[in-house]
């Protein structure tokens, strides 16, 4: 099965961490990937820009709206996802609970929906 | 006295009862009727009950025995009530009537003999899938919820939920027995008790430094519950081992990080931040475990915590007792988790190379591959052999396996200390 862990973190703390604390901070996401992909689970991944680069759309009275920022202001923010195929959820529980994200935010674990499988 | 402050004192009487008595009157209502969870139910019904009466009547003088006269009561409402029209309804009525006897006799001797040793056997029989004995006997002898016990085995709270459901409902079902096994079987069945509050334990030690309440308070009740089974059970030499590895290990919880919260290995531990008297209290139970003349896995594993601890504390080496030691473990278990360890010990005696040959291989197995401490020490042994490639390759991956931040931090540093090495 597959499932989108989301690891929402407070953005304001990047910036007010020292070079070497952000490097070693970095080497954990790293190191974190590649367990995953030695273990051959990780489908796809990317860390986001921060939550001010965000744009947020939608439709009001038939008319386009778009607002700066992003949809939920929120004390943690989306900063990176990692999609896995795992047996289970425990399975994804276990590689949720080794994301460094769990450390200083939290990770949120989303089965996908199988558009293969009768709804 | 004001309603707030009778309130708040039926509220203190409630919970001291629920901490001292809760898996003993869940084991003697549940050991007539074989049905923990229609046990559990009533005693929760009943402890809601003593909130609203006791308050408005006082504390009773006995409020152990008060809350068992009215979990029976709806026990057997529920026996008499709702099932009335199952097939079964004539073995529900004799299983009613024992368990009125029982209680009323208990309460006119004004003592509830204690049955969570039988219990703890229900849970840990062999029909019970052996992953979901340690939450089974958390939940049922303990009282922890769930929630709190899917959060600490790193399970869903759904299924750690319907996992519990279907395992009490297996107990139901299959008629497991409630009793301590005959004197043969003794041994086999204590083991899977023993291994599912060792299960537990090691849940709760993976958070050493207590930032999460579900995982500390694991460790309190594993203790606790291995207490439970030396003082029921006080001439099984293999208890008494567990006990006192469990006591060990606790002994150095302080001892693990640093004011900042940092990881201490075993080796650069302060033993003055050791709680000594837990240490000697581990001591004398392998002592006394060992004058039962019945060595075994935990009495082994106590051993080797002990040997730890002498080493620390004299300075003097004992890598050689230390290897003989996991000999003997790995001779009983053949787990690849002691062949990690002896490896280790090994280099110490003879040289980080021997040590390499004697790690176990994980080609092949994923769940060595996906195991943190294989990584680690590998990268460990491989740095002391100068390949210092391979050994920073090792550390990436234990890195990328580890889920405490304080334990991947302390890996970065080594791996960092390596790369200063290479330049």
């Amino acid at each position: 099965m597959k499932y989108l862990l989301m690891a929402y973190v407070n953005e304001a703390d990047w910036p007010r961490m020292t070079k070497a604390d952000q490097e070693q901070g970095i080497a954990a996401y790293g190191a974190f990937m590649e367990a995953m992909k030695k273990a051959g689970v990780i489908t796809g991944s990317n860390r986001l820009q921060p939550s001010s680069a965000a744009t947020t759309v939608r439709l009001t009275n038939g008319k386009s709206q778009v607002l700066d920022g992003p949809y939920a202001d929120s004390k943690e923010q989306l900063g990176g996802y990692f999609l896995i195929d795992v047996a289970d959820l425990d399975a994804a529980i276990s590689w949720a609970a080794r994301c460094p994200a769990t450390g200083h935010g939290a990770v949120e674990v989303r089965p996908v929906w199988d558009m293969g499988a009768a709804a | 006295m004001n309603s707030r402050e009778s309130d708040e004192q039926a509220h203190g009487a409630a919970e001291a009862v629920a901490r001292r008595s809760y898996g003993k009157l869940v084991a003697f209502l549940a050991a007539r009727t074989r049905d923990v969870a229609s046990a559990e139910d009533a005693l929760s019904e009943a402890f809601a009950s003593a909130l609203t009466d006791w308050p408005r009547n006082g504390c009773p003088s006995n409020p152990e025995a008060w809350l068992m006269t009215v979990a029976r009561r709806k026990i057997i409402d529920v026996f008499r009530g709702e099932r009335r029209n199952e097939i079964a309804s004539e073995e529900l009525q004799v299983m009613a009537k024992r368990l009125e006897t029982a209680a009323s006799a208990a309460e006119r001797m004004d003592h509830i003999p204690d049955q969570r040793l039988a219990l703890m056997f229900a849970c840990a029989h062999p029909a019970i899938d052996a992953g979901i004995r340690a939450p089974l006997i958390l939940q049922v002898i303990v009282g922890l919820d769930a929630k709190a016990i899917a959060s600490a085995f790193l399970m869903s709270p759904a299924a750690m939920g319907k996992r519990l459901v279907r395992a009490k409902e297996k107990i139901r079902q299959a008629g497991i027995p409630f009793s301590v096994p005959e004197r043969e079987e003794l041994s086999v069945r204590l083991d899977a008790v023993l291994e599912a509050i060792y299960a537990a334990f090691a849940e709760g030690w993976t958070d050493p430094g207590g930032t999460d309440a579900a995982r500390r308070d694991l460790t309190e009740e594993a203790i606790f519950l291995a207490k439970l089974v030396t003082e029921l059970l006080p001439q099984e030499p293999e208890a008494l081992g567990l006990l006192a590895l469990v006591l060990h290990a606790e002994a150095r919880r302080r001892a693990r990080r640093t004011g900042q919260g940092e990881f201490v290995p075993l080796a650069e531990q302060d033993p003055r931040l050791w709680d000594l008297q837990m240490i000697d209290e581990a001591e004398a139970l392998l002592r006394r475990a060992s004058a039962l003349g019945s060595i075994g896995r935990y009495q082994l594993e106590g051993a080797l915590q002990s040997a730890h601890v002498y080493r620390c504390r004299t300075g003097r080496s004992n890598w050689t007792e230390v290897v003989q030691l996991y000999d003997a473990l790995f001779a009983l278990s053949c787990s690849p988790v002691v062949a990690i360890n002896r490896a280790l010990a090994v280099a110490e005696t003879h040289g980080a190379g021997a040590g390499l040959t004697a790690m176990p291989d994980a080609a092949g197995d994923t769940r060595l591959a996906e195991y943190q401490p294989y990584w680690a020490a590998r990268a460990e042994l491989l740095a002391k052999t100068g390949a210092h490639e391979e050994a920073g390759y090792a550390y990436e991956r234990a890195i990328g396996l580890e889920r405490d931040p304080a334990v991947r931090r302390f890996l970065q540093g080594r791996q960092a200390a390596l790369e200063a090495l290479k330049r």
